[in-house]
Protein backbone atom coordinates (compact mmCIF):
# COMPACT_ATOMS: atom_id res chain seq x y z
CA UNK A 1 0.00 0.00 0.00
CA UNK A 2 1.31 3.27 -0.69
CA UNK A 3 2.01 5.16 1.55
CA UNK A 4 1.47 9.43 1.63
CA UNK A 5 4.30 11.73 3.17
CA UNK A 6 3.95 15.38 2.81
CA UNK A 7 6.46 18.52 3.98
CA UNK A 8 5.94 21.72 4.18
CA UNK A 9 8.18 25.20 3.93
CA UNK A 10 7.18 28.04 6.11
CA UNK A 11 8.39 31.47 5.14
CA UNK A 12 9.75 32.36 8.27
CA UNK A 13 10.13 36.00 8.17
CA UNK A 14 6.48 36.80 6.87
CA UNK A 15 5.16 34.17 9.89
CA UNK A 16 3.27 36.16 12.60
CA UNK A 17 2.93 33.64 15.00
CA UNK A 18 -1.03 33.09 15.23
CA UNK A 19 -1.03 29.67 15.81
CA UNK A 20 -3.90 28.70 14.00
CA UNK A 21 -1.91 26.05 11.46
CA UNK A 22 -0.89 24.27 14.92
CA UNK A 23 -4.67 23.47 15.98
CA UNK A 24 -5.45 22.98 12.73
CA UNK A 25 -2.98 19.91 11.53
CA UNK A 26 -4.78 16.96 11.87
CA UNK A 27 -1.32 15.08 12.92
CA UNK A 28 0.22 17.29 14.98
CA UNK A 29 3.23 18.41 12.89
CA UNK A 30 2.95 21.66 13.66
CA UNK A 31 4.73 23.64 16.78
CA UNK A 32 5.79 27.12 17.36
CA UNK A 33 9.61 27.70 17.93
CA UNK A 34 11.32 28.62 20.78
CA UNK A 35 13.15 31.44 18.88
CA UNK A 36 11.94 34.19 17.00
CA UNK A 37 12.02 36.35 13.41
CA UNK A 38 12.92 39.28 13.01
CA UNK A 39 9.54 40.69 14.05
CA UNK A 40 9.59 38.89 17.31
CA UNK A 41 7.08 36.63 16.41
CA UNK A 42 7.64 32.38 17.60
CA UNK A 43 7.00 31.46 13.91
CA UNK A 44 5.85 28.11 13.15
CA UNK A 45 7.94 24.81 12.28
CA UNK A 46 7.17 21.58 11.55
CA UNK A 47 8.29 19.93 15.03
CA UNK A 48 7.39 16.02 14.11
CA UNK A 49 8.08 16.19 10.26
CA UNK A 50 7.44 12.03 10.10
CA UNK A 51 3.41 12.54 11.00
CA UNK A 52 3.04 14.72 8.29
CA UNK A 53 0.26 13.91 5.42
CA UNK A 54 0.60 17.02 3.05
CA UNK A 55 -3.48 17.50 3.62
CA UNK A 56 -2.39 21.04 3.36
CA UNK A 57 -4.68 22.28 6.28
CA UNK A 58 -2.37 24.25 7.82
CA UNK A 59 -2.12 26.11 4.84
CA UNK A 60 -5.37 26.78 3.56
CA UNK A 61 -6.15 28.22 7.45
CA UNK A 62 -2.83 30.59 7.36
CA UNK A 63 -4.07 34.39 7.26
CA UNK A 64 -0.62 35.35 6.01
CA UNK A 65 -0.08 32.36 3.14
CA UNK A 66 3.57 31.65 4.37
CA UNK A 67 2.99 28.12 4.30
CA UNK A 68 3.99 25.91 0.74
CA UNK A 69 2.61 21.96 1.51
CA UNK A 70 4.55 19.18 -0.67
CA UNK A 71 3.40 15.86 -0.82
CA UNK A 72 4.34 12.55 -2.79
CA UNK A 73 3.26 8.93 -2.54
CA UNK A 74 6.09 6.51 -1.36
CA UNK A 75 5.91 2.05 -1.48
CA UNK A 76 5.04 1.51 2.24
CA UNK A 77 8.88 -0.31 2.49
CA UNK A 78 10.43 2.58 0.81
CA UNK B 1 12.55 9.25 3.11
CA UNK B 2 14.56 12.62 3.68
CA UNK B 3 12.71 15.92 4.13
CA UNK B 4 14.60 17.04 0.97
CA UNK B 5 13.53 14.48 -1.58
CA UNK B 6 9.76 15.75 -0.09
CA UNK B 7 10.25 19.25 -1.10
CA UNK B 8 10.85 19.45 -4.74
CA UNK B 9 8.94 21.67 -7.32
CA UNK B 10 6.88 18.68 -8.67
CA UNK B 11 5.55 17.62 -5.26
CA UNK B 12 4.10 21.02 -4.68
CA UNK B 13 0.32 20.88 -3.65
CA UNK B 14 -0.67 24.09 -2.23
CA UNK B 15 1.42 27.30 -2.70
CA UNK B 16 0.52 31.17 -3.00
CA UNK B 17 -1.38 31.62 -5.42
CA UNK B 18 0.53 34.61 -7.86
CA UNK B 19 -3.06 37.23 -7.44
CA UNK B 20 -1.47 37.68 -3.84
CA UNK B 21 1.20 39.80 -4.21
CA UNK B 22 4.08 39.51 -1.92
CA UNK B 23 3.34 42.40 0.60
CA UNK B 24 3.65 41.60 4.20
CA UNK B 25 -0.26 42.03 5.53
CA UNK B 26 -0.62 44.64 8.25
CA UNK B 27 -3.62 42.82 9.84
CA UNK B 28 -2.46 41.35 13.37
CA UNK B 29 -1.78 38.28 13.69
CA UNK B 30 -4.40 35.43 13.30
CA UNK B 31 -6.82 38.06 12.09
CA UNK B 32 -9.41 36.50 9.55
CA UNK B 33 -9.36 39.17 6.73
CA UNK B 34 -6.11 37.26 5.43
CA UNK B 35 -7.80 34.39 5.10
CA UNK B 36 -11.16 35.87 2.95
CA UNK B 37 -8.36 37.65 0.99
CA UNK B 38 -6.36 34.32 0.10
CA UNK B 39 -9.28 32.65 -0.62
CA UNK B 40 -10.87 35.40 -3.09
CA UNK B 41 -7.25 35.59 -4.93
CA UNK B 42 -7.67 31.70 -5.49
CA UNK B 43 -11.07 32.15 -6.69
CA UNK B 44 -9.84 34.84 -8.98
CA UNK B 45 -6.93 32.55 -10.24
CA UNK B 46 -9.32 29.45 -10.55
CA UNK B 47 -11.53 31.26 -12.60
CA UNK B 48 -9.17 33.17 -14.33
CA UNK B 49 -10.94 36.79 -14.27
CA UNK B 50 -7.96 38.40 -12.76
CA UNK B 51 -8.04 40.82 -15.54
CA UNK B 52 -11.37 41.41 -15.09
CA UNK B 53 -12.08 41.94 -11.44
CA UNK B 54 -12.71 45.31 -9.80
CA UNK B 55 -13.11 45.12 -6.05
CA UNK B 56 -14.21 48.00 -4.00
CA UNK B 57 -12.60 48.47 -0.71
CA UNK B 58 -14.32 49.49 2.56
CA UNK B 59 -13.15 52.08 5.56
CA UNK B 60 -11.91 49.80 7.98
CA UNK B 61 -8.65 47.48 8.80
CA UNK B 62 -9.54 45.92 4.96
CA UNK B 63 -8.76 49.76 3.67
CA UNK B 64 -5.57 48.97 2.53
CA UNK B 65 -6.66 45.54 0.74
CA UNK B 66 -5.79 47.19 -2.73
CA UNK B 67 -1.74 46.40 -1.23
CA UNK B 68 -2.74 42.77 -1.39
CA UNK B 69 -4.16 41.00 -4.39
CA UNK B 70 -3.25 42.07 -8.08
CA UNK B 71 -6.27 42.90 -9.42
CA UNK B 72 -8.13 46.70 -10.25
CA UNK B 73 -9.72 48.48 -6.81
CA UNK B 74 -11.31 51.43 -6.01
CA UNK B 75 -11.55 52.74 -2.55
CA UNK B 76 -15.02 54.38 -0.93
CA UNK B 77 -15.99 56.41 1.32
CA UNK B 78 -16.75 54.86 4.84
CA UNK B 79 -20.15 52.41 4.17
CA UNK B 80 -20.43 54.06 0.28
CA UNK B 81 -18.70 50.74 -1.80
CA UNK B 82 -21.97 49.39 -3.12
CA UNK B 83 -22.42 53.02 -4.44
CA UNK B 84 -19.41 52.93 -5.82
CA UNK B 85 -19.68 49.80 -6.89
CA UNK B 86 -22.73 50.60 -8.96
CA UNK B 87 -21.20 53.10 -10.92
CA UNK B 88 -18.53 50.73 -11.92
CA UNK B 89 -21.12 47.91 -12.74
CA UNK B 90 -22.72 50.39 -14.96
CA UNK B 91 -20.12 51.99 -16.67
CA UNK B 92 -18.40 48.05 -17.25
CA UNK B 93 -21.29 45.80 -17.18
CA UNK B 94 -18.76 43.33 -18.49
CA UNK B 95 -16.59 43.08 -15.63
CA UNK B 96 -16.77 40.98 -12.52
CA UNK B 97 -17.15 43.77 -9.23
CA UNK B 98 -17.46 42.91 -5.77
CA UNK B 99 -17.04 45.16 -2.88
CA UNK B 100 -15.31 43.87 0.46
CA UNK B 101 -16.97 45.56 3.92
CA UNK B 102 -16.60 45.00 7.41
CA UNK B 103 -19.47 45.80 9.39
CA UNK B 104 -19.15 48.83 11.07
CA UNK B 105 -18.91 49.69 7.41
CA UNK B 106 -21.63 48.11 5.92
CA UNK B 107 -24.22 47.55 9.04
CA UNK B 108 -23.94 51.06 10.26
CA UNK B 109 -23.12 53.92 8.50
CA UNK B 110 -23.43 51.78 5.09
CA UNK B 111 -26.91 50.00 5.73
CA UNK B 112 -29.09 52.63 3.51
CA UNK B 113 -26.38 51.96 0.70
CA UNK B 114 -26.14 48.31 0.68
CA UNK B 115 -30.21 47.70 1.18
CA UNK B 116 -30.43 49.82 -1.84
CA UNK B 117 -27.81 48.01 -4.01
CA UNK B 118 -29.26 44.88 -2.66
CA UNK B 119 -32.78 45.52 -3.47
CA UNK B 120 -31.52 47.23 -7.08
CA UNK B 121 -30.28 43.78 -7.85
CA UNK B 122 -27.03 45.62 -8.88
CA UNK B 123 -24.47 42.33 -10.64
CA UNK B 124 -22.03 42.31 -7.76
CA UNK B 125 -20.85 40.41 -5.28
CA UNK B 126 -20.64 41.87 -1.13
CA UNK B 127 -18.36 40.19 1.65
CA UNK B 128 -19.14 41.20 4.84
CA UNK B 129 -16.79 40.25 7.18
CA UNK B 130 -18.55 40.47 10.60
CA UNK B 131 -16.28 40.32 14.01
CA UNK B 132 -18.87 42.54 16.24
CA UNK B 133 -16.85 44.91 16.67
CA UNK B 134 -15.02 48.37 15.22
CA UNK B 135 -11.51 46.63 14.59
CA UNK B 136 -9.29 49.14 13.25
CA UNK B 137 -10.39 52.50 14.88
CA UNK B 138 -9.53 50.73 18.74
CA UNK B 139 -12.43 47.97 19.18
CA UNK B 140 -16.11 50.07 19.61
CA UNK B 141 -19.22 48.66 19.68
CA UNK B 142 -20.75 48.23 16.56
CA UNK B 143 -24.25 47.38 15.08
CA UNK B 144 -23.40 43.85 15.25
CA UNK B 145 -21.93 43.25 18.92
CA UNK B 146 -23.29 40.89 20.71
CA UNK B 147 -26.00 41.61 24.00
CA UNK B 148 -23.51 41.80 26.56
CA UNK B 149 -19.90 41.65 24.93
CA UNK B 150 -17.93 43.99 25.89
CA UNK B 151 -16.25 46.52 24.05
CA UNK B 152 -14.35 50.03 24.80
CA UNK B 153 -17.48 52.14 24.26
CA UNK B 154 -19.50 49.08 25.84
CA UNK B 155 -16.72 48.16 28.99
CA UNK B 156 -19.94 46.32 30.93
CA UNK B 157 -21.31 44.61 28.13
CA UNK B 158 -23.69 45.91 25.29
CA UNK B 159 -27.05 46.98 26.90
CA UNK B 160 -29.75 46.29 24.43
CA UNK B 161 -32.30 47.97 26.43
CA UNK B 162 -30.39 51.25 25.37
CA UNK B 163 -28.80 50.31 21.59
CA UNK B 164 -31.34 47.84 20.37
CA UNK B 165 -30.74 44.37 19.66
CA UNK B 166 -27.61 42.83 17.45
CA UNK B 167 -28.49 43.93 13.84
CA UNK B 168 -29.10 40.14 11.57
CA UNK B 169 -27.93 42.61 8.81
CA UNK B 170 -27.44 39.01 6.20
CA UNK B 171 -31.34 37.88 7.23
CA UNK B 172 -32.75 41.35 5.92
CA UNK B 173 -30.72 41.25 2.98
CA UNK B 174 -31.79 37.77 2.03
CA UNK B 175 -35.88 39.24 1.79
CA UNK B 176 -34.94 41.81 -1.00
CA UNK B 177 -35.70 40.60 -4.47
CA UNK B 178 -32.56 42.18 -5.97
CA UNK B 179 -30.44 38.99 -4.22
CA UNK B 180 -29.70 35.62 -5.97
CA UNK B 181 -27.54 34.50 -2.83
CA UNK B 182 -27.71 34.99 0.18
CA UNK B 183 -25.17 33.16 2.42
CA UNK B 184 -23.30 33.31 5.90
CA UNK B 185 -19.59 31.55 6.22
CA UNK B 186 -16.69 31.13 8.60
CA UNK B 187 -13.30 30.76 8.38
CA UNK B 188 -12.10 29.43 11.43
CA UNK B 189 -11.39 25.18 10.08
CA UNK B 190 -9.76 23.98 7.10
CA UNK B 191 -13.88 22.69 6.48
CA UNK B 192 -14.90 25.79 6.59
CA UNK B 193 -12.56 28.00 4.34
CA UNK B 194 -13.49 25.49 1.78
CA UNK B 195 -17.09 25.93 2.32
CA UNK B 196 -16.52 29.42 1.71
CA UNK B 197 -14.15 29.21 -1.68
CA UNK B 198 -16.96 27.13 -2.70
CA UNK B 199 -19.75 30.19 -1.58
CA UNK B 200 -17.25 32.57 -3.55
CA UNK B 201 -16.99 30.78 -6.60
CA UNK B 202 -20.77 30.77 -6.93
CA UNK B 203 -21.05 34.05 -6.31
CA UNK B 204 -18.70 34.66 -8.75
CA UNK B 205 -20.17 32.27 -10.99
CA UNK B 206 -23.81 34.35 -10.59
CA UNK B 207 -21.97 37.39 -10.73
CA UNK B 208 -21.01 36.40 -14.56
CA UNK B 209 -24.45 35.45 -15.50
CA UNK B 210 -25.88 38.75 -14.21
CA UNK B 211 -28.55 37.26 -11.60
CA UNK B 212 -28.23 39.72 -9.20
CA UNK B 213 -26.19 40.45 -5.76
CA UNK B 214 -24.37 37.61 -4.28
CA UNK B 215 -23.77 38.51 -0.43
CA UNK B 216 -21.30 36.96 1.37
CA UNK B 217 -20.81 37.18 5.15
CA UNK B 218 -18.25 35.66 6.67
CA UNK B 219 -18.42 35.70 10.64
CA UNK B 220 -14.99 36.51 11.47
CA UNK B 221 -12.49 36.97 14.55
CA UNK B 222 -10.77 39.93 15.89
CA UNK B 223 -8.96 38.97 18.47
CA UNK B 224 -7.20 42.61 19.27
CA UNK B 225 -10.31 44.05 19.89
CA UNK B 226 -11.60 40.61 21.45
CA UNK B 227 -8.39 40.56 23.77
CA UNK B 228 -8.11 37.03 22.99
CA UNK B 229 -5.32 34.89 21.66
CA UNK B 230 -6.17 33.93 17.87
CA UNK B 231 -7.36 30.45 18.73
CA UNK B 232 -9.37 31.24 21.96
CA UNK B 233 -10.87 33.97 19.62
CA UNK B 234 -12.12 31.20 17.32
CA UNK B 235 -13.55 29.28 20.48
CA UNK B 236 -14.89 32.03 21.04
CA UNK B 237 -16.87 32.82 18.06
CA UNK B 238 -17.80 29.33 17.66
CA UNK B 239 -19.42 29.39 21.23
CA UNK B 240 -20.73 32.48 21.27
CA UNK B 241 -21.31 34.07 18.08
CA UNK B 242 -22.62 31.34 16.27
CA UNK B 243 -25.88 30.44 17.96
CA UNK B 244 -26.68 34.08 17.00
CA UNK B 245 -25.27 34.20 13.68
CA UNK B 246 -26.29 30.65 12.13
CA UNK B 247 -24.29 29.71 8.94
CA UNK B 248 -25.17 28.41 6.31
CA UNK B 249 -27.39 29.24 2.81
CA UNK B 250 -30.27 32.11 3.04
CA UNK B 251 -31.29 32.16 -0.76
CA UNK B 252 -30.42 30.27 -3.33
CA UNK B 253 -31.92 31.13 -6.48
Amino acid sequence: MAKVRGAIVVDIEKCKGCGLCVVACPSKVIDLAKEVNGKGYNYAYMSNPEACIGCANCAIVCPDTVISVYKVKTEANA
Amino acid sequence: MDIKDIIKEENLVYSKTKVLTDNVMHYCPGCTHGVVHKILAEVIDELNIQEKTIGVTPVGCAVLAYNYLHIDWQEAAHGRAPAVATAINRLYPEKYVFTYQGDGDLASIGAAEIIHACNRGEKMLVIFINNGIYGMTGGQMAPTTLEGMPTSTSPYGRDVKMTGQPLKITELIAQLPGTCYVTRQAAHTPAAVRKLKKAITKAFDNTGKKKGTSFIEVVSTCNSGWKLSPVKSNEWMVEHMFPYYPLGDMKDE
